[in-house]
């Protein structure tokens, strides 16, 4: 265990050397938050019926998302372990004393998390001094904060064990373009990153409850604006609990078949 | 101008080598716009319409613009790939040849594989032309093409201008992607949704409005006035890509090379 957390560590520092990227990022994140905000105004405006996603939820939404961009993407720039696998470097990794799955996995979570970390603060305080209707509201109670925050974390977990999915798959498929291209446009579809959930017809709302994608994304922030009340949140963490349950167990599984016949290409 | 040519065969035959690989991600650059196109679908199935406009319209105005990007992202590549031609020292090797270093940037690299996104953007924009009431004639259709042109133009002069940074920077600047993606994002609907300062930014700064929104006001039979000065708006893409070119020849003249 000591030995994945110093991974993990070791990766957050890293991370956080990048610090003109982080501004260019934020800059970036604003912006798109602004427009989208703008076109979701738009769309409100015109004397809606539509009550059931208030405009300031949304809002919260909207800020959530591009504030913690590298905790729900599932795609996020960490090409290093599919150059391992079709470069052959894996050797190296597999003679390393430790597990090849939670090594990877602390990896990630500490790439995602310090990402968000340089970036979150910086955004979080310019979005709530902003004109409404752009501001951010507080959330409505200390409970849904805290519920927030867990929900977070976990779905954190969660879209690591999805994306670590994706790169066992690379040990079949030898080329990371195609087939994680379609997972990550369907995946972030799926997880509200396009339109809110809230906003799909309601039997595709159906049908991102039955997906792992919502849990990570969209489900923490309606918790945060209090759309999702706190009981129905405790269930929610709940789902998320056994989605990862679920997601973890069978990366493990897959990844154990595929290191059995790995085949390391000399060079 | 032949030598343009001769670089955009050579490297289409090297791409070809990788068959699956080519299809693959071509049928893949076709399906990604595709959920933003679904989310601009379902927002039109929730709300009716988005101001005065009606989903087909927004439909028209979000396929020029992912038209323009996909053919600029297939051409122009060159330039949004330029900052690994600095690191790596290549751009050396262009400085020596007897030819412009901007046709030769240019010709450095071409993305086919655009492609599926072009056709997914034609798929849209047929859809579209066939629901929409307008009344076709020569001008019009002039116009249609003189918008996709200038708003490859317009993208193409965003690509040059941030290439040109990287003289000095050495690395790409994660920052043009709110010019590139962004204006993508943004230019799919009608510009008078936005605040006004993000419409004077994109009609004054960058002229994303004279390629999509002006022009298709003119299209829709919506604009008054004479319709000769929305027909030639989309020119203000020439007008763009013309100073970004002329700051690349300041570039270059400032260029260093990294050595390695």
């Amino acid at each position: 265990m000591r030995a994945y957390l110093s991974v993990w560590k070791l990766r957050f520092i890293n991370g956080m050397q990048y610090r003109t990227a982080a501004v260019a990022g934020i800059a970036t994140q604003l912006f798109f938050g602004l427009i989208f905000i703008m076109v979701y105004v738009a769309f409100y405006g015109q004397g809606s019926s539509h009550t059931n996603f208030p405009l300031p939820d949304l809002v919260s939404y909207v800020w959530l998302q591009q504030i913690f961009l590298s905790f729900i993407m599932l795609w996020f720039r960490d090409n290093e372990i599919f150059a391992l696998i079709t470069g052959g470097n894996i050797a190296y990794e597999l003679c390393r004393p430790c597990g090849l799955y939670p090594f990877w996995f602390a990896k990630l979570v500490g790439q995602r998390l310090s990402s968000a970390v340089l970036r979150c603060f910086p955004i979080l305080i310019i979005v709530f001094f902003l004109p409404q209707p752009y501001r951010l509201s507080p959330p409505p109670s200390p409970a849904a904060f805290a519920l927030f925050v867990l929900a977070l974390l976990i779905g954190l977990v969660l879209v690591v064990s999805v994306s670590m999915l994706i790169y066992i798959s690379v040990f079949w498929t030898l080329s990371p373009t195609g087939s994680t291209l379609m997972i990550s446009v369907a995946g972030e579809f799926f997880a509200g990153m396009v339109i809110p959930v809230p906003l799909m017809p309601v039997w595709l709302q159906r049908v991102s409850d039955f997906l792992p994608f919502r849990w990570s994304a969209d489900f923490p922030f309606r918790v945060y604006s209090g759309q999702i009340p706190a009981s129905d949140a405790l269930w929610g963490i709940a789902a998320q609990l056994a989605w990862i349950a679920v997601v973890v167990g069978f990366g493990q599984w897959s990844m154990r078949r595929a290191l059995r016949q790995v085949v390391v290409q000399g060079g | 101008m032949r030598l343009y040519f001769r670089y955009l065969s050579i490297l289409f035959k090297s791409q070809l080598q990788y068959r699956t690989s080519f299809w693959l991600l071509t049928v893949g650059q076709f399906f990604v716009p595709f959920s933003v196109f679904a989310g601009l679908y379902f927002m039109f199935d929730r709300f009716g319409q988005l101001r005065e406009w009606s989903f087909f319209e927004t439909a028209l105005c979000y396929a020029i613009i992912h038209m323009a990007f996909a053919l600029s992202e297939c051409f122009v590549r060159g330039f949004d790939a330029f900052s690994g031609l600095i690191s790596r020292g290549d751009f050396d090797r262009l400085l020596v040849r007897p030819r412009s270093t901007a046709l030769q940037v240019l010709g450095s690299q071409f993305e086919f594989t655009r492609f599926g996104r072009l056709l997914q953007g034609i798929v849209v924009l047929a859809w579209a032309l066939y629901k929409l009431p307008i009344e076709w004639d020569a001008a019009k259709a002039a116009t249609l093409v003189l918008m996709i042109l200038g708003g490859v133009l317009i993208f193409a002069g965003i690509y040059v201008l941030f290439a040109t940074l990287c003289f000095w920077t050495v690395q790409g600047l994660e920052i043009a992607n709110i010019f590139t993606d962004g204006g993508r994002e943004m230019a799919q609907y009608p510009l008078n949704i936005y605040q006004k300062w993000v419409t004077l930014f994109f009609t004054f700064i960058i002229p994303f409005a004279c390629v999509n929104y002006l022009p298709l006001l003119y299209l829709l039979g919506r604009a008054d006035g004479d319709p000769v000065r929305y027909m030639l708006q989309p020119l203000a893409g020439i007008l763009f890509l013309l100073p970004c070119l002329l700051v690349w020849r300041i570039g270059v003249r400032h260029y260093r090379s990294t050595g390695s």
